[in-house]
Protein backbone atom coordinates (compact mmCIF):
# COMPACT_ATOMS: atom_id res chain seq x y z
CA UNK A 1 0.00 0.00 0.00
CA UNK A 2 1.33 3.52 -0.59
CA UNK A 3 0.93 6.43 1.31
CA UNK A 4 -0.11 9.77 -0.22
CA UNK A 5 2.35 12.35 0.78
CA UNK A 6 1.08 14.83 3.38
CA UNK A 7 2.20 18.19 0.69
CA UNK A 8 0.12 15.85 -2.18
CA UNK A 9 -2.83 16.41 -0.02
CA UNK A 10 -2.65 20.08 0.33
CA UNK A 11 -2.74 20.22 -3.45
CA UNK A 12 -6.33 21.65 -4.10
CA UNK A 13 -7.50 19.41 -6.76
CA UNK A 14 -9.02 21.76 -9.25
CA UNK A 15 -5.27 22.42 -10.32
CA UNK A 16 -2.52 20.64 -12.47
CA UNK A 17 -1.26 19.35 -8.84
CA UNK A 18 2.74 19.29 -7.99
CA UNK A 19 4.87 20.31 -11.25
CA UNK A 20 8.31 21.33 -11.73
CA UNK A 21 10.37 22.90 -13.62
CA UNK A 22 13.27 21.63 -16.15
CA UNK A 23 16.16 23.26 -18.16
CA UNK A 24 17.20 23.25 -21.43
CA UNK A 25 20.83 24.81 -22.41
CA UNK A 26 20.44 26.30 -26.19
CA UNK A 27 23.55 25.46 -27.53
CA UNK A 28 22.88 27.32 -30.78
CA UNK A 29 24.06 31.05 -31.19
CA UNK A 30 20.95 33.66 -30.96
CA UNK A 31 21.91 36.86 -32.63
CA UNK A 32 20.05 39.54 -30.45
CA UNK A 33 18.45 42.68 -31.97
CA UNK A 34 20.82 44.72 -31.13
CA UNK A 35 23.42 42.78 -33.26
CA UNK A 36 25.04 40.84 -29.59
CA UNK A 37 25.28 37.23 -29.70
CA UNK A 38 24.51 34.82 -27.14
CA UNK A 39 26.72 31.60 -27.98
CA UNK A 40 24.21 29.63 -26.03
CA UNK A 41 21.59 30.54 -23.29
CA UNK A 42 19.81 28.38 -20.71
CA UNK A 43 15.55 28.59 -20.24
CA UNK A 44 14.08 27.17 -17.44
CA UNK A 45 10.30 26.18 -18.56
CA UNK A 46 7.80 24.04 -17.33
CA UNK A 47 5.05 21.83 -19.12
CA UNK A 48 1.72 20.67 -18.43
CA UNK A 49 -0.42 17.95 -20.34
CA UNK A 50 0.53 15.81 -22.92
CA UNK A 51 2.19 16.42 -26.38
CA UNK A 52 -0.32 14.70 -28.88
CA UNK A 53 0.95 11.87 -31.20
CA UNK A 54 1.37 14.38 -34.47
CA UNK A 55 2.94 17.05 -31.74
CA UNK A 56 0.08 19.45 -32.76
CA UNK A 57 -1.61 20.44 -29.54
CA UNK A 58 1.05 22.60 -28.08
CA UNK A 59 0.43 26.29 -26.56
CA UNK A 60 3.32 28.63 -25.37
CA UNK A 61 2.48 30.43 -22.82
CA UNK A 62 4.28 34.20 -22.90
CA UNK A 63 5.28 36.01 -19.35
CA UNK A 64 5.07 39.65 -18.96
CA UNK A 65 7.12 41.47 -17.21
CA UNK A 66 7.88 40.31 -14.02
CA UNK A 67 6.35 36.53 -14.73
CA UNK A 68 7.91 33.14 -15.11
CA UNK A 69 8.13 29.84 -16.22
CA UNK A 70 5.84 28.86 -13.08
CA UNK A 71 2.05 29.48 -14.45
CA UNK A 72 0.08 26.54 -12.99
CA UNK A 73 -0.16 23.70 -10.36
CA UNK A 74 2.24 23.60 -7.15
CA UNK A 75 5.76 23.49 -6.37
CA UNK A 76 6.99 20.85 -4.15
CA UNK A 77 5.87 22.48 -0.65
CA UNK A 78 4.37 25.64 -1.73
CA UNK A 79 1.35 26.82 -0.85
CA UNK A 80 0.67 29.41 -3.97
CA UNK A 81 0.21 28.30 -7.32
CA UNK A 82 1.72 29.71 -10.28
CA UNK A 83 0.15 32.78 -11.83
CA UNK A 84 -1.85 32.21 -14.53
CA UNK A 85 -3.22 29.15 -12.36
CA UNK A 86 -6.54 30.28 -12.64
CA UNK A 87 -6.73 29.38 -16.28
CA UNK A 88 -4.58 27.18 -17.46
CA UNK A 89 -5.14 23.51 -15.34
CA UNK A 90 -7.34 20.51 -16.32
CA UNK A 91 -10.77 21.67 -17.77
CA UNK A 92 -9.67 25.56 -17.17
CA UNK A 93 -9.96 27.74 -20.24
CA UNK A 94 -6.18 26.56 -21.32
CA UNK A 95 -7.22 22.81 -20.65
CA UNK A 96 -4.42 21.00 -19.62
CA UNK A 97 -6.22 17.49 -20.54
CA UNK A 98 -6.55 18.65 -24.06
CA UNK A 99 -2.97 20.83 -24.56
CA UNK A 100 0.31 20.68 -24.09
CA UNK A 101 1.11 23.67 -22.48
CA UNK A 102 4.92 25.64 -22.45
CA UNK A 103 5.52 28.10 -20.39
CA UNK A 104 9.28 29.61 -20.50
CA UNK A 105 11.00 32.28 -17.84
CA UNK A 106 12.61 34.37 -20.64
CA UNK A 107 15.85 35.68 -21.24
CA UNK A 108 17.06 38.78 -19.48
CA UNK A 109 14.89 37.41 -16.51
CA UNK A 110 15.73 35.73 -13.42
CA UNK A 111 14.45 32.73 -12.51
CA UNK A 112 16.85 30.83 -13.80
CA UNK A 113 17.33 31.61 -17.39
CA UNK A 114 20.19 33.74 -18.92
CA UNK A 115 19.65 37.02 -17.55
CA UNK A 116 21.80 39.79 -15.67
CA UNK A 117 22.55 37.40 -12.77
CA UNK A 118 23.68 34.80 -15.29
CA UNK A 119 27.79 34.23 -15.22
CA UNK A 120 28.92 36.18 -18.60
CA UNK A 121 31.61 33.52 -19.78
CA UNK A 122 33.90 36.15 -21.15
CA UNK A 123 34.37 38.17 -18.08
CA UNK A 124 33.32 35.04 -15.62
CA UNK A 125 31.17 37.24 -13.62
CA UNK A 126 27.61 38.28 -13.60
CA UNK A 127 26.45 40.21 -16.68
CA UNK A 128 24.44 42.85 -14.32
CA UNK A 129 24.55 46.29 -15.92
CA UNK A 130 26.16 44.95 -19.46
CA UNK A 131 23.61 42.27 -20.55
CA UNK A 132 22.84 43.26 -23.67
CA UNK A 133 19.22 45.27 -24.44
CA UNK A 134 16.80 43.16 -25.45
CA UNK A 135 13.56 43.56 -27.82
CA UNK A 136 10.34 41.98 -27.29
CA UNK A 137 11.51 39.87 -30.51
CA UNK A 138 14.62 38.20 -29.07
CA UNK A 139 12.07 36.62 -26.77
CA UNK A 140 10.30 34.89 -29.77
CA UNK A 141 13.44 34.28 -31.09
CA UNK A 142 14.51 32.17 -28.02
CA UNK A 143 11.12 30.86 -27.60
CA UNK A 144 11.63 29.87 -31.05
CA UNK A 145 14.62 28.17 -30.34
CA UNK A 146 13.29 25.84 -27.42
CA UNK A 147 9.97 25.25 -30.23
CA UNK A 148 12.87 23.18 -32.05
CA UNK A 149 14.25 21.42 -29.08
CA UNK A 150 10.98 20.15 -28.20
CA UNK A 151 10.07 19.40 -31.86
CA UNK A 152 7.04 21.30 -31.88
CA UNK A 153 6.61 22.61 -35.66
CA UNK A 154 3.59 24.59 -35.16
CA UNK A 155 2.04 25.77 -31.89
CA UNK A 156 -2.06 25.16 -31.61
CA UNK A 157 -1.88 28.93 -29.79
CA UNK A 158 0.57 31.29 -28.42
CA UNK A 159 -1.10 33.24 -25.76
CA UNK A 160 0.29 36.46 -23.50
CA UNK A 161 -1.28 39.17 -21.38
CA UNK A 162 0.02 42.62 -21.43
CA UNK A 163 3.99 42.01 -22.31
CA UNK A 164 2.79 38.43 -23.08
CA UNK A 165 0.38 39.79 -25.91
CA UNK A 166 3.35 41.77 -27.27
CA UNK A 167 5.19 38.52 -27.44
CA UNK A 168 2.09 36.40 -29.30
CA UNK A 169 1.62 39.60 -32.27
CA UNK A 170 5.53 39.15 -32.72
CA UNK A 171 5.37 35.66 -33.28
CA UNK A 172 2.57 35.63 -35.82
CA UNK A 173 4.79 38.80 -37.40
CA UNK A 174 7.97 36.48 -37.87
CA UNK A 175 6.91 33.12 -37.61
CA UNK A 176 3.43 33.30 -39.47
CA UNK A 177 3.80 29.76 -40.66
CA UNK A 178 4.80 28.60 -36.71
CA UNK A 179 0.96 29.21 -34.99
CA UNK A 180 -2.13 28.68 -35.93
CA UNK A 181 -3.71 31.54 -33.19
CA UNK A 182 -2.90 34.70 -31.28
CA UNK A 183 -4.77 35.19 -28.02
CA UNK A 184 -3.74 38.90 -27.05
CA UNK A 185 -4.51 39.67 -23.57
CA UNK A 186 -4.50 43.33 -22.28
CA UNK A 187 -2.15 44.34 -24.59
CA UNK A 188 -0.86 47.16 -26.77
CA UNK A 189 1.14 47.88 -30.25
CA UNK A 190 3.38 49.97 -27.95
CA UNK A 191 3.40 51.84 -24.78
CA UNK A 192 1.94 55.44 -24.66
CA UNK A 193 3.72 58.10 -23.19
CA UNK A 194 1.96 57.67 -20.05
CA UNK A 195 3.14 54.08 -19.64
CA UNK A 196 6.70 55.01 -20.86
CA UNK A 197 7.03 57.63 -17.76
CA UNK A 198 5.87 54.85 -15.44
CA UNK A 199 8.71 52.68 -16.57
CA UNK A 200 11.07 55.09 -16.46
CA UNK A 201 10.06 56.55 -12.37
CA UNK A 202 10.35 52.82 -11.51
CA UNK A 203 14.15 53.06 -13.29
CA UNK A 204 15.04 56.26 -11.37
CA UNK A 205 13.61 54.22 -8.40
CA UNK A 206 16.07 52.01 -8.71
CA UNK A 207 19.06 54.11 -10.14
CA UNK A 208 18.60 56.03 -7.02
CA UNK A 209 19.28 53.57 -4.40
CA UNK A 210 22.94 53.49 -3.11
CA UNK A 211 23.58 49.90 -3.39
CA UNK A 212 22.48 49.89 -7.25
CA UNK A 213 26.20 50.96 -7.82
CA UNK A 214 25.70 51.51 -11.34
CA UNK A 215 24.39 48.53 -11.60
CA UNK A 216 27.16 46.08 -10.64
CA UNK A 217 25.65 45.78 -7.20
CA UNK A 218 26.42 41.44 -7.44
CA UNK A 219 30.07 42.03 -7.97
CA UNK A 220 29.82 44.75 -4.62
CA UNK A 221 27.84 42.39 -2.53
CA UNK A 222 24.83 44.62 -2.34
CA UNK A 223 21.39 44.81 -3.49
CA UNK A 224 19.12 47.74 -4.57
CA UNK A 225 16.09 46.38 -2.42
CA UNK A 226 14.93 50.14 -1.49
CA UNK A 227 14.61 51.30 -5.14
CA UNK A 228 13.44 47.89 -6.20
CA UNK A 229 10.67 48.05 -3.84
CA UNK A 230 9.68 51.48 -4.70
CA UNK A 231 9.66 50.85 -8.22
CA UNK A 232 7.38 47.59 -7.88
CA UNK A 233 5.08 50.11 -5.52
CA UNK A 234 4.84 52.55 -8.44
CA UNK A 235 3.58 49.77 -11.06
CA UNK A 236 1.77 47.68 -8.38
CA UNK A 237 -0.74 50.80 -8.24
CA UNK A 238 -0.84 51.52 -11.88
CA UNK A 239 -2.00 48.09 -12.52
CA UNK A 240 -5.25 48.29 -9.97
CA UNK A 241 -7.66 50.16 -10.34
CA UNK A 242 -9.13 53.14 -8.03
CA UNK A 243 -11.89 51.15 -7.46
CA UNK A 244 -10.66 48.29 -6.31
CA UNK A 245 -7.79 49.76 -3.77
CA UNK A 246 -11.01 51.74 -2.87
CA UNK A 247 -12.70 48.39 -2.10
CA UNK A 248 -9.89 46.40 -0.56
CA UNK A 249 -8.46 48.82 1.73
CA UNK A 250 -10.58 52.09 1.81
CA UNK A 251 -9.26 54.35 4.68
CA UNK A 252 -8.82 51.66 7.11
CA UNK A 253 -6.13 52.19 9.25
CA UNK A 254 -3.21 49.49 9.74
CA UNK A 255 -1.88 51.13 12.99
CA UNK A 256 -2.21 54.23 15.32
CA UNK A 257 -5.30 56.05 15.22
CA UNK A 258 -6.43 59.88 14.23
CA UNK A 259 -6.92 61.01 17.93
CA UNK A 260 -3.78 63.49 18.96
CA UNK A 261 -1.50 62.64 21.21
CA UNK A 262 -1.62 59.00 20.80
CA UNK A 263 2.15 58.42 19.62
CA UNK A 264 1.55 55.94 17.20
CA UNK A 265 2.25 56.66 13.42
CA UNK A 266 -0.70 56.43 11.20
CA UNK A 267 -0.64 53.64 9.09
CA UNK A 268 -2.72 52.93 6.30
CA UNK A 269 -3.82 49.79 5.22
CA UNK A 270 -3.20 50.22 1.35
CA UNK A 271 0.41 51.73 2.75
CA UNK A 272 0.82 48.58 4.50
CA UNK A 273 0.03 46.33 1.87
CA UNK A 274 2.41 47.96 -0.80
CA UNK A 275 5.06 48.10 1.10
CA UNK A 276 4.49 44.40 1.70
CA UNK A 277 4.13 44.00 -2.29
CA UNK A 278 7.54 46.13 -2.51
CA UNK A 279 9.87 44.63 -0.20
CA UNK A 280 8.38 40.84 -1.69
CA UNK A 281 9.21 42.31 -4.96
CA UNK A 282 12.27 43.10 -4.44
CA UNK A 283 13.38 40.00 -2.50
CA UNK A 284 12.54 38.21 -5.57
CA UNK A 285 13.42 39.97 -8.61
CA UNK A 286 16.37 41.37 -9.79
CA UNK A 287 16.59 45.12 -10.54
CA UNK A 288 18.89 44.90 -13.54
CA UNK A 289 16.09 42.32 -15.16
CA UNK A 290 13.83 44.98 -13.81
CA UNK A 291 15.06 48.01 -15.71
CA UNK A 292 15.90 45.48 -18.92
CA UNK A 293 12.17 44.40 -19.11
CA UNK A 294 10.74 47.59 -18.98
CA UNK A 295 13.00 49.24 -21.82
CA UNK A 296 12.06 46.28 -23.96
CA UNK A 297 8.53 46.97 -23.31
CA UNK A 298 9.24 51.06 -24.02
CA UNK A 299 10.35 50.32 -27.17
CA UNK A 300 7.84 47.52 -28.82
CA UNK A 301 6.46 49.22 -31.81
CA UNK A 302 4.75 46.42 -33.48
CA UNK A 303 4.48 48.61 -36.56
CA UNK A 304 7.75 50.55 -36.71
CA UNK A 305 9.28 48.43 -39.23
CA UNK A 306 6.21 48.37 -41.59
CA UNK A 307 6.04 52.00 -42.79
CA UNK A 308 4.07 52.87 -39.13
CA UNK A 309 1.07 51.05 -40.50
CA UNK A 310 -0.43 48.60 -37.94
CA UNK A 311 -2.79 46.70 -40.86
CA UNK A 312 0.17 46.61 -43.51
CA UNK A 313 2.39 44.54 -40.36
CA UNK A 314 -0.50 42.21 -39.68
CA UNK A 315 -0.79 41.63 -43.77
CA UNK A 316 1.61 39.58 -42.56
CA UNK A 317 0.11 37.24 -40.15
CA UNK A 318 -1.45 33.81 -41.09
CA UNK A 319 -3.11 32.64 -38.00
CA UNK A 320 -6.49 33.66 -36.35
CA UNK A 321 -6.48 36.06 -33.12
CA UNK A 322 -8.62 36.11 -30.21
CA UNK A 323 -8.15 39.85 -28.37
CA UNK A 324 -9.45 40.41 -25.03
CA UNK A 325 -9.62 43.91 -22.74
CA UNK A 326 -10.86 44.95 -19.17
CA UNK A 327 -12.46 47.96 -18.89
CA UNK A 328 -10.81 49.15 -15.57
CA UNK A 329 -7.10 48.80 -16.90
CA UNK A 330 -6.02 52.14 -17.52
CA UNK A 331 -2.40 50.94 -18.28
CA UNK A 332 -3.13 48.80 -21.47
CA UNK A 333 -6.78 50.05 -21.80
CA UNK A 334 -9.36 48.70 -24.09
CA UNK A 335 -9.01 51.02 -26.59
CA UNK A 336 -5.39 49.35 -27.37
CA UNK A 337 -6.78 46.33 -27.67
CA UNK A 338 -9.78 48.30 -30.33
CA UNK A 339 -6.61 49.46 -32.26
CA UNK A 340 -5.63 46.24 -32.43
CA UNK A 341 -8.55 44.81 -33.65
CA UNK A 342 -8.88 47.31 -35.97
CA UNK A 343 -5.84 46.94 -37.87
CA UNK A 344 -7.00 43.18 -37.98
CA UNK A 345 -9.74 43.63 -39.86
CA UNK A 346 -8.37 46.64 -41.99
CA UNK A 347 -5.75 43.66 -43.09
CA UNK A 348 -8.64 41.24 -43.56
CA UNK A 349 -7.22 38.84 -40.54
CA UNK A 350 -9.91 36.58 -38.75
CA UNK A 351 -10.29 38.41 -35.58
CA UNK A 352 -12.63 38.17 -32.59
CA UNK A 353 -12.46 40.70 -29.39
CA UNK A 354 -13.67 40.52 -26.17
CA UNK A 355 -14.16 43.73 -23.96
CA UNK A 356 -14.41 42.81 -20.33
CA UNK A 357 -16.20 44.74 -17.39
CA UNK A 358 -13.92 44.46 -15.02
CA UNK A 359 -12.94 46.71 -11.94
CA UNK A 360 -9.37 44.91 -11.26
CA UNK A 361 -7.19 47.33 -13.39
CA UNK A 362 -4.46 45.83 -15.73
CA UNK A 363 -4.21 42.86 -13.11
CA UNK A 364 -7.52 41.33 -14.42
CA UNK A 365 -5.82 38.99 -17.17
CA UNK A 366 -4.93 37.04 -13.88
CA UNK A 367 -7.48 36.74 -11.67
CA UNK A 368 -11.12 34.89 -12.42
CA UNK A 369 -13.33 36.61 -14.33
CA UNK A 370 -16.46 34.27 -15.88
CA UNK A 371 -16.52 36.27 -18.93
CA UNK A 372 -13.13 36.08 -19.75
CA UNK A 373 -13.18 32.11 -18.50
CA UNK A 374 -16.10 31.50 -20.88
CA UNK A 375 -14.34 33.55 -24.34
CA UNK A 376 -10.69 32.09 -23.72
CA UNK A 377 -12.26 28.63 -22.82
CA UNK A 378 -14.73 28.70 -25.75
CA UNK A 379 -12.23 30.14 -28.19
CA UNK A 380 -9.89 27.58 -27.17
CA UNK A 381 -11.67 24.54 -27.39
CA UNK A 382 -12.93 25.08 -30.79
CA UNK A 383 -9.09 24.91 -31.09
CA UNK A 384 -8.69 21.53 -29.67
CA UNK A 385 -11.93 19.91 -31.64
CA UNK A 386 -10.40 21.08 -34.50
CA UNK A 387 -6.92 19.09 -33.80
CA UNK A 388 -8.67 16.38 -32.27
CA UNK A 389 -10.74 15.68 -35.16
CA UNK A 390 -7.71 16.13 -37.63
CA UNK A 391 -5.99 13.19 -35.88
CA UNK B 1 -30.15 29.76 -42.47
CA UNK B 2 -33.89 30.51 -41.70
CA UNK B 3 -35.37 29.37 -44.93
CA UNK B 4 -37.56 32.23 -45.17
CA UNK B 5 -34.20 34.42 -45.38
CA UNK B 6 -32.22 32.03 -47.85
CA UNK B 7 -32.75 34.08 -50.64
CA UNK B 8 -30.54 37.11 -48.85
CA UNK B 9 -27.38 35.09 -50.09
CA UNK B 10 -28.55 35.90 -53.61
CA UNK B 11 -27.51 38.91 -52.82
CA UNK B 12 -24.30 38.44 -51.70
CA UNK B 13 -21.54 37.71 -53.87
CA UNK B 14 -19.26 34.74 -52.88
CA UNK B 15 -15.93 35.83 -51.36
CA UNK B 16 -16.88 39.36 -50.39
CA UNK B 17 -16.01 40.95 -47.40
CA UNK B 18 -19.17 41.03 -45.06
CA UNK B 19 -19.90 43.07 -42.15
CA UNK B 20 -22.80 42.34 -39.88
CA UNK B 21 -24.41 44.66 -37.09
CA UNK B 22 -25.41 43.54 -34.58
CA UNK B 23 -24.97 39.29 -35.37
CA UNK B 24 -26.43 37.54 -32.55
CA UNK B 25 -25.24 33.98 -31.97
CA UNK B 26 -23.39 34.27 -35.18
CA UNK B 27 -25.39 31.95 -37.07
CA UNK B 28 -26.00 33.86 -40.11
CA UNK B 29 -22.28 34.60 -40.55
CA UNK B 30 -21.71 31.03 -39.83
CA UNK B 31 -23.57 30.16 -42.72
CA UNK B 32 -22.77 32.44 -44.99
CA UNK B 33 -19.07 31.76 -44.52
CA UNK B 34 -19.64 27.76 -45.22
CA UNK B 35 -22.09 28.01 -47.79
CA UNK B 36 -21.07 31.12 -49.87
CA UNK B 37 -17.60 31.55 -48.40
CA UNK B 38 -17.33 35.01 -47.26
CA UNK B 39 -15.38 36.89 -45.24
CA UNK B 40 -17.33 38.07 -42.24
CA UNK B 41 -17.19 40.06 -38.69
CA UNK B 42 -20.07 40.69 -36.53
CA UNK B 43 -20.76 43.30 -34.52
CA UNK B 44 -22.74 42.72 -31.04
CA UNK B 45 -22.45 43.70 -27.19
CA UNK B 46 -24.82 40.88 -25.86
CA UNK B 47 -22.07 38.61 -23.95
CA UNK B 48 -23.81 35.61 -24.41
CA UNK B 49 -24.38 36.26 -28.13
CA UNK B 50 -20.51 36.75 -28.25
CA UNK B 51 -19.78 33.44 -26.52
CA UNK B 52 -22.14 31.40 -29.16
CA UNK B 53 -20.24 33.45 -32.12
CA UNK B 54 -16.57 31.82 -30.65
CA UNK B 55 -18.20 28.55 -30.02
CA UNK B 56 -19.33 28.62 -33.57
CA UNK B 57 -15.98 29.76 -34.91
CA UNK B 58 -17.31 33.10 -36.25
CA UNK B 59 -15.66 36.89 -36.16
CA UNK B 60 -16.95 38.46 -33.17
CA UNK B 61 -16.28 41.88 -32.49
CA UNK B 62 -18.01 43.78 -29.08
CA UNK B 63 -19.12 46.62 -30.28
CA UNK B 64 -21.86 48.96 -29.17
CA UNK B 65 -23.54 50.13 -32.68
CA UNK B 66 -25.33 53.03 -31.00
CA UNK B 67 -21.31 54.52 -30.44
CA UNK B 68 -19.84 55.63 -33.06
CA UNK B 69 -18.38 53.17 -36.34
CA UNK B 70 -15.62 55.64 -37.66
CA UNK B 71 -13.47 52.47 -36.86
CA UNK B 72 -14.42 51.53 -39.79
CA UNK B 73 -13.22 53.20 -42.95
CA UNK B 74 -15.31 54.35 -45.87
CA UNK B 75 -16.34 51.18 -48.41
CA UNK B 76 -14.11 48.99 -46.40
CA UNK B 77 -17.16 45.93 -46.74
CA UNK B 78 -18.94 44.76 -49.84
CA UNK B 79 -21.95 44.25 -47.84
CA UNK B 80 -22.80 45.52 -44.09
CA UNK B 81 -25.73 43.41 -43.18
CA UNK B 82 -28.59 44.38 -39.93
CA UNK B 83 -30.77 41.32 -38.91
CA UNK B 84 -33.44 43.10 -36.68
CA UNK B 85 -32.27 46.04 -35.24
CA UNK B 86 -32.63 48.70 -37.27
CA UNK B 87 -35.65 49.59 -34.29
CA UNK B 88 -33.40 49.26 -31.47
CA UNK B 89 -31.09 51.87 -32.61
CA UNK B 90 -30.79 55.65 -31.31
CA UNK B 91 -30.63 56.97 -34.83
CA UNK B 92 -31.77 55.00 -37.05
CA UNK B 93 -31.35 57.24 -39.93
CA UNK B 94 -27.67 57.54 -39.05
CA UNK B 95 -27.02 54.03 -38.93
CA UNK B 96 -28.04 53.52 -42.02
CA UNK B 97 -26.01 56.22 -43.32
CA UNK B 98 -22.99 54.85 -41.41
CA UNK B 99 -24.08 51.22 -43.47
CA UNK B 100 -23.71 52.87 -46.92
CA UNK B 101 -20.47 54.87 -45.78
CA UNK B 102 -19.05 51.95 -44.78
CA UNK B 103 -20.52 49.11 -46.99
CA UNK B 104 -20.81 49.08 -50.69
CA UNK B 105 -24.40 47.89 -50.31
CA UNK B 106 -26.37 47.02 -47.38
CA UNK B 107 -29.32 44.40 -46.13
CA UNK B 108 -31.78 45.78 -43.49
CA UNK B 109 -34.32 43.50 -42.61
CA UNK B 110 -36.73 44.96 -39.59
CA UNK B 111 -40.09 44.06 -38.37
CA UNK B 112 -43.00 46.08 -39.93
CA UNK B 113 -45.20 47.67 -37.75
CA UNK B 114 -47.77 48.25 -40.30
CA UNK B 115 -48.66 44.55 -40.95
CA UNK B 116 -52.27 44.06 -40.25
CA UNK B 117 -51.71 41.84 -37.12
CA UNK B 118 -50.40 44.79 -35.16
CA UNK B 119 -52.41 47.12 -36.58
CA UNK B 120 -55.96 45.05 -35.09
CA UNK B 121 -53.85 44.59 -32.30
CA UNK B 122 -53.81 48.60 -31.39
CA UNK B 123 -57.20 49.14 -33.10
CA UNK B 124 -59.36 46.22 -31.13
CA UNK B 125 -56.94 46.25 -28.05
CA UNK B 126 -56.19 49.61 -27.46
CA UNK B 127 -53.10 48.38 -26.16
CA UNK B 128 -48.97 48.70 -28.08
CA UNK B 129 -48.59 45.30 -29.87
CA UNK B 130 -46.86 42.56 -28.33
CA UNK B 131 -46.34 39.95 -31.21
CA UNK B 132 -43.79 37.55 -32.06
CA UNK B 133 -41.75 39.61 -34.07
CA UNK B 134 -42.02 42.32 -31.63
CA UNK B 135 -42.17 40.35 -28.13
CA UNK B 136 -41.79 42.84 -25.76
CA UNK B 137 -43.83 45.25 -23.42
CA UNK B 138 -43.47 49.03 -24.54
CA UNK B 139 -41.79 49.78 -21.18
CA UNK B 140 -38.88 47.08 -21.55
CA UNK B 141 -38.12 46.78 -25.07
CA UNK B 142 -35.18 47.03 -27.18
CA UNK B 143 -37.08 48.09 -30.11
CA UNK B 144 -37.38 52.06 -29.26
CA UNK B 145 -38.80 52.69 -33.14
CA UNK B 146 -41.72 51.66 -34.74
CA UNK B 147 -42.29 52.01 -38.23
CA UNK B 148 -43.53 50.52 -41.12
CA UNK B 149 -42.57 49.65 -44.54
CA UNK B 150 -44.05 52.99 -45.77
CA UNK B 151 -42.15 54.93 -43.84
CA UNK B 152 -38.96 52.86 -44.63
CA UNK B 153 -39.97 53.74 -48.55
CA UNK B 154 -40.45 57.54 -47.69
CA UNK B 155 -36.49 57.42 -45.67
CA UNK B 156 -35.19 55.83 -48.50
CA UNK B 157 -36.57 58.49 -50.66
CA UNK B 158 -35.16 61.40 -48.48
CA UNK B 159 -32.32 60.49 -47.78
CA UNK B 160 -31.60 59.04 -51.79
CA UNK B 161 -30.79 55.85 -50.90
CA UNK B 162 -31.40 53.34 -54.08
CA UNK B 163 -33.43 50.00 -53.09
CA UNK B 164 -32.07 47.20 -54.96
CA UNK B 165 -34.42 44.75 -53.55
CA UNK B 166 -36.96 44.50 -51.67
CA UNK B 167 -38.89 40.93 -50.29
CA UNK B 168 -41.89 40.97 -47.85
CA UNK B 169 -42.35 38.29 -45.49
CA UNK B 170 -45.27 36.77 -43.55
CA UNK B 171 -45.43 33.09 -42.03
CA UNK B 172 -49.35 32.96 -42.71
CA UNK B 173 -49.23 34.35 -46.59
CA UNK B 174 -46.59 32.26 -48.64
CA UNK B 175 -48.24 33.48 -51.31
CA UNK B 176 -47.40 36.55 -52.87
CA UNK B 177 -50.34 37.67 -53.90
CA UNK B 178 -51.70 39.49 -50.92
CA UNK B 179 -48.22 40.78 -49.99
CA UNK B 180 -47.67 42.29 -53.57
CA UNK B 181 -51.13 43.86 -53.77
CA UNK B 182 -50.74 45.12 -49.95
CA UNK B 183 -47.27 44.84 -48.52
CA UNK B 184 -47.43 47.33 -45.81
CA UNK B 185 -50.34 45.26 -44.87
CA UNK B 186 -49.15 41.56 -45.27
CA UNK B 187 -45.71 41.89 -44.40
CA UNK B 188 -44.44 40.87 -40.78
CA UNK B 189 -40.91 41.65 -42.10
CA UNK B 190 -39.42 43.71 -44.57
CA UNK B 191 -35.73 42.73 -46.03
CA UNK B 192 -34.19 45.65 -48.52
CA UNK B 193 -31.19 45.42 -50.37
CA UNK B 194 -30.17 48.94 -50.95
CA UNK B 195 -26.87 51.25 -52.37
CA UNK B 196 -26.43 54.56 -52.45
Amino acid sequence: MTSTPLEALAVPTDSIGLVSPQTVLIEKPLTLACGAVLPSHQLVFETYGTLNSDRSNAILICHALSGDHHAAGFHEGASKPGWWNHYIGPGKAMDSDRFFIVSVNNIGSCFGSTGPTSINPKTGEAWGADFPSLRARDWVESQKLLMDHLDIRCWAAVIGGSLGGMQAMRWSLEYPDKLLNAVVIASSMKLSAQNIAFNEIARRAIKSDPDFCDGNYLQEGKAPLHGLALARMIGHVTYLSDEVLGKKFGRELASGDFIDGTGDPVEFEVESYLNYQGDKFSNAFDANSYILITKMLDYFDLAREYNNSPAEAFAHANCKFLLISFSSDWRFSPQRSQEITDALVKAGKNVSYVAIDSNQGHDSFLLPNSRYQAALGGYLSLVADKLESSQ
Amino acid sequence: MNQNFSFISDWIKPGSRLLDLGCGDGALLADLTKNHSIRGYGLEIDPQSIEDCIARGVNVIEQDLNNSLDNFADQSFDTVIMTQALQAMRHPHLVLDEMLRIGNECIVTFPNFGSWRTRAYLAFRGRMPVTKQLAYEWYDTPNIHFFTYSDFEALCRERNINVLHRKFIAEQFPDNLLKSLWPNLFTETAVYHLSR
